[in-house]
This record gives C-alpha cells, structure tokens and sequence, in this order.
C-alpha cells in the first residue's frame, strides 16, 4: 500500500497543530476554526478511504483466503538499543486500528465543526484563545491517531503520553478558573501514576521477550514467544524454555507474564477511568463540553480498552489477569451506573456513564474466550467501543447544546425544555435509547453482544452486567426527564428563552444522531474479530438474552418515566426510604475524599514533611554551614587588601624572603 | 643597587620617584645578567641578549607607566601613592 496516505493522516493534524499553535494569534478567529476543520476534514476522508481499503479493497496485503491480516505500511526505526531490540515508528492496520481510525476522525470532525459554534457566546464573540483551542484539538488527534496505529507497544507508549498531556491542556483550558487547573492537574497526576504501572509491564514484557512489535507478540504467542527466545541472545535460554512451558517464574504469587500484564492494564486503568483510578474523568468535565465529547467520552478514555484489545492475544496466555479485568470492570461499571443515579451535574452523569460504558467493554474483553462463542466478547467489546463512541459524542454534544443556551451545568436550571430546543430533545432522546439499548438503535445491538459474552462465560457475570444495564436505561432516562420533561421552564426574568443553536452545532447532532440509528446494523463480525476470521454473530445471537434485555431496559426506562416525568414527590421519597445509599452515591462513595486523606494525610504529612525536614535542616543546613565557614573567613581577612600597593609590595617581598628561606633550609 | 630600588620602592610616595626606582631594579638586573654571563659562561651570549631585551622592554613599560601616571594625575589631581586606595575591597 502507498505510504502517502498513512502519512498524511498524521501529519494534517501535526502540521494543523504547529500552524495554529504558531501563527494562530495573527490570523482571525473564523480562519482559524475553518483552518482547523478543512484539516480534519481532510483526515477524515484519508481515513474512511484507508479504512474503507483495508476492509473492502481485497488486496492481498490485508486479507488472505477470508482472514484479515495485520499489516504494516511502513516501520521506520527511531532509536536503537540492540539490533533486536529498537523503536520504531511505524503505521500498522488490521481491523481495529482501521476501525478506530474511523472512530477518531468521524468525533474529531464533528467535534471541530460543533466547537466554531460552542466556543462563542450569544453575541457571536469568539472565546478567548479560540486559536490555541483549535491547535490543542489538532494535537489530541495527532496523537490519538498515533496511538490506535501504533506498530509496537512504545510508539504507543509516546502516543499515550501525548494524549495525555493534550488532555491536560484541554481540560485546563479556561485557565483562569481554579477548579478547571485543579481538574487538570488532577487528571494528569493520575493517569500519569497509572502509566507508571504500564511502563513497568513494558519493560518486563520486553525484558523477556527482548522485542516491542505488535506483530510478534501477538501472532500465535506461543509460538512467537519460543522463537523469539530460541534466536535472541538478550535473554537466557532457560526462561524460553520455562515461558513455552507455561510456566514462567513466579513473584508475589503471580507468574512474571500475568505481572506485565496486569501492570499494562493498569496504565489502561489510568486511561479507562477504572476504579480505582477513575477519579479523574468526572472533575475532567471542567474543560470545554466538545472536549468532553472529543476526549473524554470518545476516543482517549477507550485508548485503555483499545490496548487490552491490542495485546489481547497475549492476555489470553494468562486466564488471571483476564479475570482480574472482568472484577475490576464489573465493579466499576456498577459503581459509576449507581454514583450516575444521583448527580446533579448532566455533565457528571455522562461522565459516570461513560466510566459504566468503558466498565461494559472490558467486562467483554475480559469474559471473551476463543471456546465460549469463539471470543465474542472481543467481537463485542470493540462494537460497543464504536457505538458508544457515536452515542456519548452525541449525548455530550447536546448536553453542550443545552448549557449553552442555559448557561448553567445543574438540572435544576433546566427542566421542561423539550419546547424550546425539538432538535436537541430528539437527538437526545436517540441517544438515550441508543445507550439504553432500546431496538433498533446501535446500543442494543452492541451491549446485547457483551451480555451474551458474559452468559457464556459466567452466568454471575451476566446477572451483575444485566443490572448495569437496566440501571444504565434508568440513568440516562432520569437525566433525559430532568431535562426536558419534569415541569414547565422557569425563563428568568431579562433573559429570551432557550433556543437550538446554530447550524455549526446541530449539524453534528443530526449526524451522530443518523449513524446512532444505523450503526447497529453494520455487520461488525464481519470486520472486527480477535484473530481476522469473518465471525458471524447471528450464529451466536441469542433471542432470549436479547429480549431480557429489552426487558431491563425497558423496566428502567419505565421506573425513570414514572419518578421522574413529572414533578413529584417520588424522588424525594426514594432519597429518604435509603438516605444512606443516596448519601454515599451522591458523594461517589467517597472516593475523593480518600484519596485526599492518602494524598494529604499520608504522603505529605506522613513522608513528604519528614523528608522536607530532613532536606531542609540536615542537608541544606550542611550546604549552608559550608557556604558560612567560607563566608565568615573570607570577611576575617578582608582587610588586608587595603588599595595600598606598598603594603603589598612588603607582603610580597616578605613572602619572596620567606620562601627563599625555607628553600636555603631544606637545601642546607 | 637592586636593594636600593626596592626601599625605594616602597618607601617613595610620588609615583615617579617609585617609577624612578623601578628602573633602578631594573638595571640592577641587567647588570647581574652581564656580569654572571661573563664570569660564568664567557663563550656565551645569551646573558647579553637578555638584558638587551630587557633594556627594549624597560623602556617601553616606562613609557606606559608615565602614561599611566599622567591619566592618574588627570583624574585625581595627585599622584602620592598613599591616597590612590581606591582599588580595595
């Protein structure tokens, strides 16, 4: 395949960023914006004929006899260790990453064209540092489209990093604002201490394996892991023979592979928003809403389920850290649905949804196995990772719509505003159906496919997930009566009433609204599975699970209808039956406040005081006293440089005298 | 005659005169370099050289010491020695 168009598609978006981040000041707002759509207009259409390439061109290159390879389009070598062992930087496709290509281009798109809307007030005055929004977008889809063609584990590593620091900056974007510097710091302290683990499993992955590609630790491991061994020289004989056993050596109870592992899917973790390092994503919403939609509900917060789906092959050598995966995801996917039952924030809801959604996808990645279902799960967490993708833009695209034009995060603002604004309250209610998994929207279509993968894999699995989801329905219906039913809209005295927005902002919604419609019906086996067979799910669809599952989610829907469609006393009644649950889920279980008592109590008061003690009083004080001896001696003999020259002329010639003494000594 | 340069070195307080004595050592030098090269290697020229040397050098940093003293006076009205103190810490 020609390297042009892989090239360019990370190179718009880079040459986007400089461009805007250096000259954006002299241009104006307009062209600027326009700028930074044209641009990721232009990736967008590489990438749907890249992606459109791989799946359908029948080239040999990608597919062979019905299987879909792994291929690279070009590798080129960055840093050198040994000749084993080096980076590169390369652009790698097989059904994933041409999937996410599609995923990452379509929100970015949609998100540049909703924000030269978003980013201006009433009056059409454009935000301050407009510009510099449009050159942070650019490099968050640089580095995101970096990152899902990673063709080994450390270019990924340098995209992950990226992406997490133009998070930081987009989520700091109103940097005047404490609480928005807070969010971001806060959010890059995390995940960064979550990298920290995924830097450690690399090391210990290539330590052993003595290589980073893609390519060979995930084509057939074993095998890959014992040939790998039996030619490198970097690592010793004895360890290949022990890894081709299966039984690697064992620390703390775990063997060195499900170690790397699990330390990987901790950096994961960090970027998935997993408890318990999910703390960041909610405070993250500080940053501008198409921020939200673009980065934390689409694209970055996936990149940790993406990496699991990456190395998945590898996972599957180790059912521990599998399982591991399952109970972290299946906790925090019931945790953040029930904190979702009682925020008061639309934009926190949506924000513990997304950590519930993510929590469903590793839950599939976790339960697929090649036996049961021939990995559906896999095959499913990737289509929910697609529709989400679609559906969260969607919600968190209207939910911007909605503070816009209200001016206020808080629901109570809202209430009633179905009248005021058809076209958000429509693509709204789409994708509340789609995420709640009503048929035919593109959520039921996917989530359906996960709980089959947990039915087969463990009826517990399925229980727990399938009340997630019924919760899910019940959430996100909540927040949908909030908004626009409960009660008649209070216009406050010398303010026009709610509006739809303009045409830059709907537009995008309409969109997401469609493919949220459609998307269920890709036939998505057909593209995406764990090892490039074909998969045709209907052969695994099961009619009973689906129709349990219309039913939870329709019983949410229904119980959200009946509390929340009018005002009433309902909601109230239910707070005080259980105030104590409602207590913990509003305060999200504390979780915050847990790690202030670590962070502050222990670290700082615990071990960072002592040690700043110690620096300050044992070693600077050593350093200081130094530095006074010198002082003091040097203010002692200060007087002798009077300006006389004839004193020092005597001085001299004393000296001279003196030395021609001690030598006439030691001579005589 | 060195011995003498030198208290005259130190003790003068016009600058001249300590520029005087200089010279003094100077020569003093010179003369020792003539001297020795002639009792202790009489084949030998290099003594001679020298002090031809040093006599070219003499006069050229007397010439840049009376600059000197003249910029001083210029500045300072004065060239007693004991009052230029102004070069301490």
């Amino acid at each position: 395949m020609d390297v042009t168009i892989p090239i360019l598609i990370l190179a718009i978006p880079l040459t986007m960023f400089l461009l805007l981040g250096i000259a954006g000041c002299k241009m104006s707002h307009r062209t600027a914006g326009i700028l930074g759509c044209l641009g990721m207009g232009t990736v967008l259409v590489l990438a749907y004929y890249t992606a459109a390439q791989y799946f359908f061109s029948g080239n040999e290159l990608f597919g062979a006899d019905g299987v879909r390879l792994q291929h690279i389009v070009f590798n080129q070598t960055w840093l050198e260790f040994t000749p084993t062992m080096a980076i590169k930087l390369g652009f790698l496709l097989d059904p994933i990453s041409a999937m996410m290509l599609v995923v990452i281009t379509t929100i970015s798109f949609m998100v540049h064209l909703y924000s030269m809307g978003y980013m201006r007030d009433h009056h059409g005055v454009y935000e301050h540092g407009f510009q510099r929004f449009y050159a942070f977008l650019s490099l968050f889809s640089f580095s995101m489209l970096g990152l899902v063609v990673a063709t080994n584990i450390f270019q990924m590593y340098i995209f992950w990093e990226l992406v997490g620091a133009s998070s930081y900056l987009l989520i700091g974007f109103y940097y005047v604002k404490p609480s928005a510097v807070s969010a971001s710091k806060k959010a890059f302290i995390v995940t960064r201490f979550a990298d920290l683990g995924f830097l450690i499993g690399i090391l210990i992955l290539s330590y052993y394996v003595g290589n980073f590609d893609f390519m060979n630790l995930t084509s057939s491991p074993v095998a890959s892991l014992a040939e790998t061994f039996s030619v490198d020289i970097a690592a010793p004989q004895h360890i290949a023979q022990i890894f081709a056993d299966n039984a690697a050596p064992v620390f703390m109870g775990g063997s060195v592979l499900t170690w790397a592992l699990v330390l990987i899917f901790m950096g994961g973790m960090g970027k998935s928003a997993m408890m318990p390092l999910h703390i960041w994503l909610p405070d993250a919403m500080e940053g501008p809403t198409p921020v939200s939609a673009l980065i934390h509900a689409a694209t970055m917060v996936v990149a940790g389920v993406y990496l699991v789906a990456r190395l998945f092959p590898l996972y599957l050598m180790e059912d521990t850290a599998l399982v591991i995966i399952t109970v972290v995801g299946a906790i925090t996917a019931l945790y953040a649905a029930m904190v979702a039952c009682t925020q008061l924030d639309i934009k926190r809801v949506l924000a513990f949804s997304t950590i519930s959604q993510i929590a469903f996808m590793m839950v599939s990645l976790g339960v697929a196995r090649p036996e049961h279902h021939e990995a559906l799960g896999y095959m499913a967490s990737m289509f929910h990772l697609f529709t989400h993708a679609m559906f969260k833009a969607l919600l968190f695209l209207c939910a911007g719509a909605i503070i816009h034009a209200i001016g206020s995060n808080d629901y109570t603002d809202m209430h009633g505003l179905r009248k005021y604004m058809p076209i958000t309250h429509w693509t709204f209610l789409i994708g509340c159906l789609a995420i709640a998994g009503i048929i035919p929207f593109s959520g039921f279509f996917s989530k359906d496919e996960i709980l089959s993968a947990c039915l087969g894999y463990d009826w517990v699995a399925y229980v727990w997930m399938s009340l997630v989801a019924g919760l899910t329905a019940f959430y996100m219906f909540r927040l949908y009566f909030l908004i626009f039913w409960w009660k008649e809209h209070k216009i406050h005295e010398g303010h026009h009433a709610p509006h739809d927005q303009a045409w830059t902002m709907s537009l995008p919604l309409i969109i997401l609204a469609a493919i949220s419609c459609v998307a269920g019906f890709i036939p998505f086996g057909e593209l995406v599975s764990w090892n490039g067979h074909p998969y045709d799910f209907m052969a695994h669809f099961d009619w009973s699970v689906a129709g349990i599952s219309l039913a939870i989610a329709v019983a949410g829907i229904a119980l959200a209808w009946v509390m929340y469609r009018r005002e009433n006393a309902l909601p109230e009644k239910f707070r005080n039956a259980v105030p104590a649950l409602w207590t913990w889920c509003y305060h999200r279980f504390y979780w915050d406040e847990l790690y202030m008592f670590i962070t502050h109590k222990i670290i700082f008061g615990g071990i960072c005081r002592p040690l700043a003690w110690f620096d300050r009083n044992i070693i600077d004080g050593t350093m200081d006293s130094f530095a006074a001896v010198t002082n003091k001696a040097s203010e002692a003999i200060r007087p002798l440089q009077s300006g006389q020259i004839q004193m020092y002329v005597w001085y001299y010639l004393i000296g001279v005298l003196a030395l021609a003494g001690i030598c006439a000594a030691c001579i005589l | 005659m060195f011995a003498c340069g030198v208290y005259g070195f130190i003790t003068r307080k016009n600058m001249i005169a300590m520029l005087v004595s200089l010279e003094l050592m100077l020569n003093a030098v010179d003369i020792n370099f003539v001297v020795f090269n002639r009792y202790l290697f009489p084949g030998a020229f290099e003594g001679m050289f020298f002090t031809l040397f040093a006599i070219a050098i003499a006069a050229a940093e007397t010439a840049l010491a009376i600059a000197i003293i003249i910029n001083i006076f210029r500045a300072e009205k004065n060239i007693d020695v004991r009052n230029l103190d102004k070069m301490k810490f």
